[in-house]
């Protein structure tokens, strides 16, 4: 604690105390400065880098957007690289990765929240078993892909599909965790009313509880979404090509995507490949923040404070 | 129905519906079984993950150049060499290098941020730097890799601090990861420190402390296991880090810890080796499941930690 | 990210305020007062006989045995911690929803076991309406608040009828017919609670139970409701939780008067019945030592 020697002397004069509330000594002050001062140097490192990346990676890729760079296929050549099948690829990814997370990720929720009875040990198990595959390395679900949905016993091979699962469950216990945030947050007086008027368990949640949290529920999925689009890893495993010159064209189509492209182009020696790196690296960011921007607006448009 | 007719008391119209058979109660038990179906399936994801992992690992210890105690203690590994060497040490070693830098880089940062954030920054500030920390851990990480190997590297440490270090090098991709982490640092360590009760904050000044000795004496011992929490999630996420450490560190697994060299990670390894055409059953395919059985234990290890700090800091406070 | 979840203590348990720690202790708890079954009601809607509700084991209230009129205003008072909630939420099986909640003893209810084997506690709220101590509309259009019963139970008929009736017996529709695809969150608190009324009535229950109603509203929202109970007596039956005596003595034709009985400590507060009776009785006429001290401000 504070130990200002004033106000532990045993007999202070009156006119030292006050004085002593005045000023606390110009050391004990500057250190308080100090110390704010550091403060504010550590959190603004953090703001620092990532301005500087926003306007490196900018400087470096925007000038290369053009109608060209987003309708071209890759190419051996730089000048003719372009990106269209891997955003195509990445929209087909992301299709299979919201079919697949939002009910299940939606259903683990209300199991969790409104059915599980936390005293049997499953209930429970199946909880901290969530938590721990939220925090397992994403290039560990590459693998189980790898092992299981392209290969084994799925086979899907390396197509959309088989890149689709695998980034689905690297997202669904992001989407099951945000879930249960938005079911929760529905005040139970809800459910009281629901219940009391002769509704069912499944009918008050199917027609009030679950549309109260639709909001906060979007918005996960979205978030999740966002998560699952920059995600490279698990898809070098799942052996999505980087050369791929054509779109997808169903599920068990082979596919690229935005990410796996940039990692391909960042891994030429040739410096020119990096500026188209730089450039997809836009086009993704602006997606992400074209993504965000919709959660944002659902969360403030739609959230209700109970 | 049957049930109140058979009562056949005289009463209220209306009262055999009251104690009407339980009809719809199959429905309600079919619902909450498909419920517990979806719930069972992340069960069944972490079974398939420990299974594909453990069946191909026993198969790699099965491969007669490989054995368990070389596996972890052999300084070399060149598992795709035509003589391979199977010692997993220099990536678990390039690993350690890496996550400790980039703990070096985010405790301090991530921690100060969340000192600042819960305790000093106006709310003006805290509106503007909460949704700039989301935004950074938005960014893929891919992305960062791109800024350490083109910009990190080359720019910062070659040519304006001047120090010796190859493209590919520990250094930049550690700090880089480090940079990566602080948001998840920091979200953690505010959320224990918000936990702090300000009854106790009020107890300290009461008792004449500045505001900084009630934020390090007070803040902070009290959201101590939140903060380790915060800490131990951090490293998880740094050793389970792929994109940045592929990129920027480089592929050389070596014993040396020099981060000024290239090192090669764990994740480093199997995102290199497990280019989708490698042919199943190979000695590099089974490696892969080897090194990633031995990450995935690792980062189970320090999630059950995790877990169990956060689970104590919820306890007290909540 | 790693969450976990905070051990949440059951979100259905009522909030109910830490019970008066001014409550008199209790020498012998008498329960087989003669006073306290009133057996002069002929045709109960609801009988308890020793009915009892335990949390995880731990006893909330103990041997409660009533009879609720038909047709009339049955109060419940007492201090805070007595169980008058807990047993009004036995009447609808209520207390289902809170896992750890046992109920022992019986309801009866028109002579039928509420809980006996093979009752549904959905099929028994359907009978039974329930309004409780803060309005709890749905998020939804008031006409939407109305529908929401009917719809679930599959009654057949004009929705525009149910929802127009239900609002006109509770003598809200002159207020809301213009807005009825309002959202119900725009109304004022006593609108919101007597929208939470209508929306019980829309199926047509024949008892209403009141856990407090009126504890969130002002005064003049409070008198509304007292009209509006008064009117609502005729056609159904009703059983009202207060904290509030005077409100009980306004407008009640029975009450009974629970007790914190604290033989077992100050953690093992016991709700019990004192006495139940005709409301002008028991505010001056009553038999038990305590009811008076209660009625007469003495403590609680």
């Amino acid at each position: 604690m504070a130990f200002d020697p004033l106000l532990h002397r045993a007999s202070a004069p009156e006119e030292d105390v006050i004085a002593g509330l005045g000023s606390r000594g110009a050391g004990s002050l500057l250190r308080d400065r100090a110390f704010i001062l550091c403060l504010i140097l550590l959190t603004s490192v953090g703001l620092v880098v990532l301005g500087v990346l926003l306007v490196t990676t900018g400087s470096d890729g925007i000038p290369q957007i053009n109608a060209d760079f987003i309708n071209n296929f890759p190419s051996a050549f730089p000048e003719r690289a372009g990106i269209q099948s891997a955003i195509w690829g990445t929209l087909w990814l992301m299709g299979v990765v919201a079919v697949v997370i939002i009910p299940l990720g939606v259903a683990t929720a209300l199991y969790l929240e409104e059915y599980a009875d936390r005293s049997k040990w499953w209930n429970r198990a199946i909880e901290v078993n969530i938590q721990n595959l939220a925090a397992v390395p994403s290039i560990v679900y590459g693998i189980l892909g790898l092992a299981y949905i392209v290969r084994g016993p799925l086979s899907l091979g390396r197509t959309v599909i088989a890149g689709g699962l695998t980034l689905a469950l690297v997202v669904l216990p992001v989407v099951i965790i945000t879930s249960r945030e938005a079911i929760r947050a529905v005040p139970p007086s809800i459910k009281e009313g629901a219940l009391a008027l002769g509704a069912t368990h499944w009918q008050a949640i199917w027609r009030q509880i679950l549309p109260s949290s639709i909001p906060g529920i979007a918005t996960g999925v979205i978030l999740s979404l966002s998560r699952a689009i920059g995600e490279t890893a698990p898809l070098i495993l799942v052996g999505a090509a980087t050369f791929v010159a054509f779109n997808p064209t169903g599920l068990d189509s082979p596919f690229t995507a935005l990410p796996l492209q940039i990692f391909s182009w960042v891994s030429q020696p040739n410096s020119d490949f990096q500026a188209k790196a730089a450039a997809a690296i836009v086009v993704l960011l602006l997606i992400l923040v074209l993504l965000n921007a919709v959660a944002i607006w659902l969360r403030s448009r739609f959230q209700r404070r109970w | 129905m049957e049930a109140s007719s058979a009562a056949g008391r005289d009463t209220t119209p209306g009262i055999e519906e009251v104690l009407g058979v339980a009809r719809r109660h199959s429905g309600e038990k079919v619902i909450k079984a498909v419920l517990f179906l979806a719930a069972a399936t992340s069960v069944l994801i972490t079974l398939g993950i420990v299974l594909s992992l453990a069946g191909e690992t026993i198969q790699f210890f099965r491969d007669e150049a490989v054995t368990v105690g070389g596996f972890l203690t052999d300084a070399n590994w060149t598992p795709l060499f035509k003589d391979p060497e199977f010692g997993v040490r220099p990536l678990v070693q390039g690993t350690l290098v890496i996550t400790l830098i980039g703990m070096l880089v985010s405790v301090p940062l991530g921690i100060g941020t969340a000192i600042y954030l819960s305790e000093y920054a106006p709310r003006r500030v805290r509106a503007f730097v909460k949704p700039t920390l989301e935004l950074l851990a938005g960014v893929p990480t891919v992305v960062f890799g791109y800024f350490a190997l083109t910009f990190f590297t080359p720019t910062l440490l070659n040519n304006i601090l001047h120090l010796d270090v190859s493209v590919f090098n520990g250094l930049a991709g550690g700090i880089i990861v480090g940079v990566m982490i602080i948001p998840t640092v920091a979200s953690v360590a505010e959320d224990a420190m918000a936990a702090v009760p300000s009854s106790l904050r009020e107890g300290a000044y009461g008792l004449g402390a500045s505001k900084r000795q009630v934020s390090t004496r007070v803040v902070v011992p009290a959201a101590l296991s939140g903060i380790v929490a915060a800490i131990v999630l951090g490293a998880s996420r740094a050793v389970g880090e792929t994109m940045i450490v592929l990129i920027a560190a480089g592929q050389v697994p070596t014993t040396s810890v020099d981060p000024r060299n290239p090192m090669e990670t764990m994740t480093a390894f199997i995102g290199a080796t497990g280019k989708g055409d490698i042919p199943t059953g190979s000695t590099g395919y089974k490696a892969i499941f080897a090194v990633g059985f031995t990450l995935f234990i690792i980062t189970l290890l320090i999630n059950t930690v995790a877990i169990r700090f956060v689970r104590r800091f919820r306890q007290v406070y909540d | 990210m790693v969450k976990t979840v905070p051990e949440a203590e059951n979100p259905q348990i009522p909030a109910e305020p830490p019970a008066a720690p001014a409550a008199v202790s209790v020498p012998t708890p008498t329960v087989s007062h003669p006073e306290v079954v009133d057996n002069a009601i002929e045709r109960p809607v609801f009988e308890t006989r020793d009915l009892a509700v335990r949390y995880a084991g731990k006893p909330a209230v103990l041997g409660v045995s009533l009879k609720v009129p038909e047709k009339e205003i049955t109060a419940f008072i007492g201090p805070s911690g007595c169980g008058k909630s807990t047993i009004l939420r036995c009447l609808d099986r209520m207390n289902d929803l809170i896992p750890s909640a046992t109920v022992e003893g019986t309801v009866l209810y028109h002579g039928h076991d509420l809980y006996g084997p093979g009752v549904d506690p959905v099929q028994v709220r359907k009978r039974i309406g329930m309004v409780f101590q803060k309005p709890n509309p749905f998020p939804k259009s008031i006409y939407e608040n109305i529908a929401f019963g009917p719809r679930v139970l599959g009654l057949k008929g004009n929705m525009d009828e149910m929802v127009e009736t239900a609002l006109r017996r509770a003598s809200l529709w002159d207020d809301v017919k213009d807005r009825l695809k309002d959202n119900a969150f725009g109304m004022s608190g006593g609108q919101q609670q007597r929208l939470c009324i209508a929306r019980a009535l829309a199926t047509d229950p024949d008892v209403l139970l009141m856990d407090e109603p009126c504890s969130a509203l002002d005064p003049i929202s409070t008198g509304r409701i007292e009209d509006l109970m008064h009117e609502l007596k005729n056609s159904v039956s009703i059983v009202i939780v207060t904290h509030n005596m005077q409100q009980a003595a306004r407008v009640s034709d029975r009450t009974a008067f629970f007790i914190v009985d604290l033989d077992g400590g100050e953690d093992r507060r016991i709700g019990r019945l004192v006495e139940y009776g005709p409301t002008g009785r028991i505010f001056t006429n009553p038999h038990d030592t305590r009811t008076e001290e209660y009625v007469t401000g003495k403590f609680g």
